[in-house]
This record gives structure tokens, C-alpha cells and sequence, in this order.
């Protein structure tokens, strides 16, 4: 799931300068799981409009805001509402803001930051575990990616920073070398010890991203 | 072949210094700590963004001190550069007649002075230490023919008081499988720690220098405790330089003994004195 939380309220109504009446898009996936940009944060949004003198001309929550074409139905649904409105505020992670600024020719407003792909601990509780990079070596990492929890993305053990086991970067943290060391003895095997690793093939990670099945 | 590769490779105990480069354009101060150096020193590290801290490229002042015939080693960190700007610099420092180098992962950039720099690390140090290998084969990373090959003495860091111990060891070999030709260490104060590494590196063949680090009163003790990873100074050491009277003088006595240590169990010795490098004669004798 994308990781995303809302900005700043003083950056916000500096994007809003000018913008009147708006249209706002939440997002039933993602976003709503991170109590960002669901049903209940486009009311409080709506709250919060009304009380620095904005109008709104309507709202939808869209399936999957990432969903290209399920954001251009949901528009057409709401033809006269957009079109009242100055711009679209749109609480949605980035991949949702421009599947909505590629079906509109309006001011589409990202309320919205997006943080990352993370994994679900307990509600309200994210971790990143993956960072797509593209080349995964997991298999030899016991399950742990180094690339995503190695603050210097290491892929051959760990720093000099290490220290008792945690991390340089943020000694809160275990390193990611450690538990990666410690699963693999459990497993009985050498894993990524066994190799030098070589150079990482990041030409394997294109950008932008197209896939085709 | 460099002087430092030439007695590493003989047997000798070799000494090396430390000089970061200025944050600034002038050059006066470093080269004048270089030139003050005694002759025992045979090569001298040059840093590159010490403690991810902004400073001059060490490859200039590098370039600059072998002009003046003072041995470089320069310091090569991962997180700075991608591996083509990494593999550009050390086709640069052959260019300018600099063999030694100590190839390093980097500290991250959270605790220096650019906190919002975008860290690297598109290489980690075993893969520099294979770039390096790569270049000297007459190739580069991508394969490519090189018009000639530069000829390198790389070195790499090590860390004999990490913990997991096991776990550290395991990049030690690793480096020394991607052609390290020599190991510094981090500052080591513990004699055991020290003899324990060195049972276990001994097997691997590449000589080791030990890292002595000045200490210059017990606040800098406590401080290296606190901030610095692997960097153990054990209480007696600190208490000691907190009685003395002149804590300078009983770091440099402190120092003398972790030199002693060096040539009991090591192939030589780094000194990090820290701007004190008119010390060094006293700690070596």
C-alpha cells in the first residue's frame, strides 16, 4: 500500500490562493487506509474549506484513484460539479493525482504527500519494507531487503557505523545487517555471505515504469 | 610502486598520518601540518568529506602533496558519487601519480553538515574495492576496454571491536576477496579485541595497520564513546586523562603504548592526531 499523509495546512491554502469553489476526490484504497483521503477526512476537508471561505461544488471517493480509467468514468459522473469548480483538491497519493491531471484540464491540487510502499503493522502503523527497486536479492537475504532497510542500501553486510547491532543512522534501529545475519544462521545457511555481491543492475529499475502482461 | 605498498609488501612496519583539506580554498594549513610530518610517517590519508562533512575534494590536496613528495593515501567514500563519477576520480588520481587508496562506504549524511543531501551509495565499499580491481584489469564496470590500465595499491576499513564480531568479519572477508591490499583500522583501544581480529585476519594475508587515535582529554574521550561507531575508550583511559595535569601529555603517553600494542600484533600503524601532528615524533619514539 502507498504510505501518504496530508500537507501542511499553511502550504495547502497557499496552493488554494485564488481557488474559490473546489472539487474534491478522495480515494477508497490506499489513501483511505491511511486515514488521509477517505470519506471521513474529504468531510473534515469539507469543514475546513468552508471555514477559510471556500465553496465545494461536490466530492467522490474513487475505487482506486491509480485506476486511469475508473477516474475518468467518476469524473464524467460528476460532469457539472467539476465544472463549476476552479481547481480539483484531490487526497490521493501522487500516482492518483495524475491519473485525475491526465482526465482534466482543470487545476488539479495535490492535498497529500506521498511518503512510501509500506507494509501494515497495526492500523496507523506503516512500515517500508520494499523499495521496487527492481533487482530483488531477498531470496538470499533470509526475507530482509537490505536495499530498503540498510540506511546506506549495503549489499554486501553491514558499515563500520554498526554498533552493538544498530544502526548508524538511527541507533533506535536495529541494523539491517544483523537481522539479516542472524535469520540466515538460524536457517542454517550463508546466504548473501556465501557471494561478493556485485554492483547493483539499477537499469533494471525503469523509469518511468511501464508493464504490460 | 608506492613507498607504502613497496614495505607493506617487504615487512616493514609502516606508519601513516591523517590530513583532512580545508573547507575553503586555502591550502597553507594542510600542507604545512604535511610538511611537518616526521620521516617515519610514510604516507599520509587524505579525507574525503570527513564525517559527511563538506570539504575540499581530497583529490586536489592529494595531487598536491605528492607534488611535494609526501605519499598520498586518498580516502574514496560511496556515498558521495555514482559509480561512474567514482571510477572518473580514480582515472583522475592515477592521471595525477596517486596509488594508495582506502575505499569506504561513508558516513551517512544525517550527522554532518548537509543533512538534506541526497545519499548515494550506488556502489557499497566491497564493490569499489571491485571497481578498482576492474581498472586495474584494463576494464571497467561496464566491461569496456580501458586505453590503459591504472595501477592501484587499495586498501579498505575495518573495525576489530564491532559487534556482532562474527557478523563484521564476514565483510572483512569479503573486502579481502574484492582485492583489498591492506586493512586500517578504525581507532582500537583494547589490546584483546585488537589480538582476537588479528587471529582471525592473519589467515586472510593482507597486513594490517592499526588505527591510534590522540586522545586529547577526557571530554573528547567520552565525546568518541558517545558519537563515534566502534570507537571504544575504556574507562581506565579516560580517568587517566581526567587526573592528569597535562591531559595533551598523558593522551600522547596513552598513544605511545597503543603504538607499542601496533608493533606487538600489526603490520604498522595510522596515527590520527587531529592537528596535533607535532605530537607524532613523541608518540613513535
Amino acid at each position: 500500500m502507498i504510505i501518504s499523509r496530508q500537507k501542511d495546512k499553511a502550504e495547502l491554502l497557499h496552493h488554494l490562493e485564488g481557488k474559490h469553489k473546489l472539487f474534491l476526490v478522495g480515494c477508497a484504497a490506499c489513501a483511505t487506509a491511511c486515514k488521509a483521503g477517505g470519506e471521513e477526512e474529504i468531510f473534515q476537508m469539507q469543514d475546513w474549506l468552508a471555514a477559510h471561505d471556500r465553496e465545494v461544488t461536490g466530492s467522490v471517493v474513487i475505487q482506486e484513484a491509480c485506476h486511469i480509467m475508473r477516474v475518468a468514468r467518476d469524473l464524467r459522473q460528476h460532469r457539472t460539479a467539476v465544472q463549476e469548480a476552479d481547481a480539483l483538491l484531490v487526497l490521493t497519493c501522487g500516482a492518483g493525482v495524475q491519473s485525475l491531471s491526465a482526465n482534466t484540464e482543470k487545476r488539479v491540487i495535490g492535498a497529500l504527500d506521498s511518503l512510501f510502499l509500506g507494509n501494515v503493522r497495526r492500523l496507523g502503523q506503516y512500515e517500508e519494507k520494499c523499495s521496487l527497486c527492481g533487482d530483488c536479492i531477498l531470496n538470499e537475504t533470509a526475507g530482509i531487503c537490505p536495499v530498503t532497510n540498510c540506511a546506506k542500501s549495503l549489499l554486501n553486510g553491514p558499515c563500520g557505523g554498526m554498533e552493538d547491532g544498530r544502526c548508524e543512522a538511527d541507533r533506535d534501529n536495529d541494523c539491517a545487517w544483523l537481522l539479516i545475519y542472524e535469520r540466515l544462521t538460524r536457517q542454517g545457511r550463508q546466504g548473501v555471505f556465501a557471494r561478493v555481491v556485485p554492483n547493483k543492475d539499477w537499469g533494471r529499475r525503469h523509469q518511468p515504469g511501464r508493464h504490460r502482461l | 610502486m608506492s613507498h607504502f605498498s613497496e614495505r607493506l609488501a617487504g615487512g616493514e612496519f609502516v606508519v601513516t598520518a591523517e590530513i583532512a583539506p580545508p573547507k575553503g580554498v586555502a591550502l597553507d594549513l594542510a600542507l604545512g601540518q604535511a610538511d611537518a610530518l616526521p620521516a617515519e610517517v610514510v604516507a599520509v590519508n587524505v579525507t574525503d568529506n570527513q564525517s559527511a562533512n563538506m570539504r575540499m575534494a581530497p583529490l586536489a590536496l592529494a595531487a598536491l602533496l605528492r607534488q611535494r613528495g609526501v605519499e598520498p593515501i586518498l580516502q574514496m567514500t560511496c556515498r558521495d558519487r555514482n559509480r561512474m563519477a567514482l571510477q572518473a576520480d580514480l582515472l583522475a588520481a592515477a592521471a595525477l601519480g596517486i596509488e594508495n587508496l582506502l575505499l569506504l562506504s561513508g558516513d551517512h549524511p544525517r550527522f554532518g553538515d548537509h543533512p538534506q543531501a541526497r545519499p548515494v551509495f550506488d556502489l557499497d565499499s566491497v564493490q569499489l574495492l571491485q571497481a578498482v580491481q576492474a581498472l586495474m584489469a584494463g576494464r571497467d564496470l561496464a566491461g569496456r576496454a580501458l586505453t590503459s590500465a591504472p595501477v592501484f595499491c587499495p586498501g579498505a576499513a575495518v573495525t576489530p571491536e564491532a559487534e556482532p564480531f562474527d557478523l563484521m568479519f564476514q565483510k572483512v572477508q569479503k573486502k579481502a576477496a574484492a582485492g583489498a591490499r591492506f586493512f586500517q583500522t578504525q581507532a582500537v583501544f583494547s589490546e584483546e579485541a585488537l589480538a582476537r581480529f588479528m587471529e582471525h585476519v592473519r589467515p586472510l594475508g593482507v597486513p594490517v595497520v592499526m588505527g591510534v587515535l590522540l586522545l586529547k582529554n577526557a571530554r573528547m574521550a567520552r565525546f568518541l564513546n558517545e558519537h563515534i561507531p566502534g570507537v571504544r575508550v575504556p574507562s581506565d583511559l579516560i580517568n587517566r586523562l581526567a587526573l592528569a595535569e597535562d591531559p595533551l601529555r598523558e593522551g600522547v603517553e596513552i598513544a605511545r603504548g597503543l603504538v607499542a600494542t601496533a608493533r606487538r600484533h600489526c603490520q604498522g600503524v595510522h596515527l590520527m592526531t587531529l592537528g596535533c601532528e607535532d605530537r607524532i615524533s613523541e608518540i613513535l619514539c
